[in-house]
């Protein structure tokens, strides 16, 4: 129990150090990778990029195993279908990561060095996921599976 | 293109993806921030626990650089309060209801060449940069 906390609370420190070297923890170098018509910084495609190749390449060594250290199985999800939820999903949060610079990994990193505006940001995140949360349990409750 | 820094740049998306793929072999899950962030509080309670212990360690990042003497870490939020709480909401929504974001879609989702990842990477990549393109001839930022 306290091996695999250790592990995740490692796992998550990994995370966040690579956004802090590669500041995509700074909303400033974000918005000059998106804002495409100032003085273009192509950054943060390096970042992608590296990310990439290291997950491309340790996915497919990880997935020799029969399964994870910590759980049976590898859970990945299963379904394929581009539908109207996932497209709407990806162009609500873009607009919002647009808007501040701040996407949910470099918000929640930077919650110790960004001050009150940060802590801001992630309070309305998470209302946007509990509003979302309200939002699934509405349509179940019209629309029993 | 004179801001561009490719070599910490390379080397922080490293460590993202050594994150992605520790998070696999360990727990044989992907690595969505958003997913992970949102489960350690709506999750079965079963399964909050990791999840929390993963987002201490985001927070902690920082200041354990900074204790172990990295240099100072540059940080600039331009956006105004109303743009910052409309942010959040429109990331925290937007991000469920896409099931992903940059981390999960981006990095785990491409890598594994899923075809609802390149869709959301794409969707998400052009409302981000037409906003914030946009964003300062309207507002003036």
């Amino acid at each position: 129990m306290i091996a695999r906390h250790i592990a995740a609370f490692v796992t998550g420190l990994v995370f966040g150090l690579g956004l802090v070297i590669s500041q995509m923890v700074n909303p400033a170098k974000v918005l000059a990778f998106l804002d495409i018509l100032g003085g273009w910084d192509p950054s943060l495609a390096f970042v992608m990029a590296a990310a990439l190749a290291v997950t491309a390449v340790g996915y497919r060594i990880v997935w020799q195993r029969r399964s994870p250290v910590f759980a049976e199985t590898f859970q990945l999800p299963g379904h394929q279908t581009v539908d109207a939820r996932l497209a709407t999903g990806a162009v609500l949060f873009g607009i919002g990561w647009g808007l501040v610079g701040l996407c949910p990994g470099p918000a929640i990193t930077a919650v110790s060095i960004g001050g009150l505006p940060v802590i801001g940001f992630v309070a309305a995140m998470a209302a946007g996921m509990a509003l979302f949360e309200l939002y699934e349990r509405m349509r179940r409750v019209r629309a029993p599976a | 293109m004179e801001n561009l820094t490719p070599v910490s740049a390379t080397l922080g998306g490293a460590l993202i993806g050594l994150s992605a793929v520790m998070l696999m072999g360990l727990k044989g899950r992907i690595a969505g921030i958003s997913g992970v962030f949102s489960g350690a509080v709506f999750a079965e309670p079963g399964d909050r626990g990791w999840r929390a212990a993963f987002v201490l360690g985001l927070v902690l990042a920082p200041v354990i650089y900074l204790a172990l003497g990295g240099p100072a870490i540059a940080f600039e939020l331009e956006a105004n309060w109303p743009l910052v709480i409309v942010g959040g909401l429109l990331v925290g929504f937007g991000t469920r209801l896409g099931s992903g974001c940059t981390s999960g879609h981006g990095v785990c989702g491409l890598s594994r060449l899923s075809s609802r990842s390149m869709v959301s990477v794409a969707l998400f990549m052009l409302a981000g940069m037409a906003t914030a393109s946009l964003i300062k001839p309207v507002f003036g930022g």
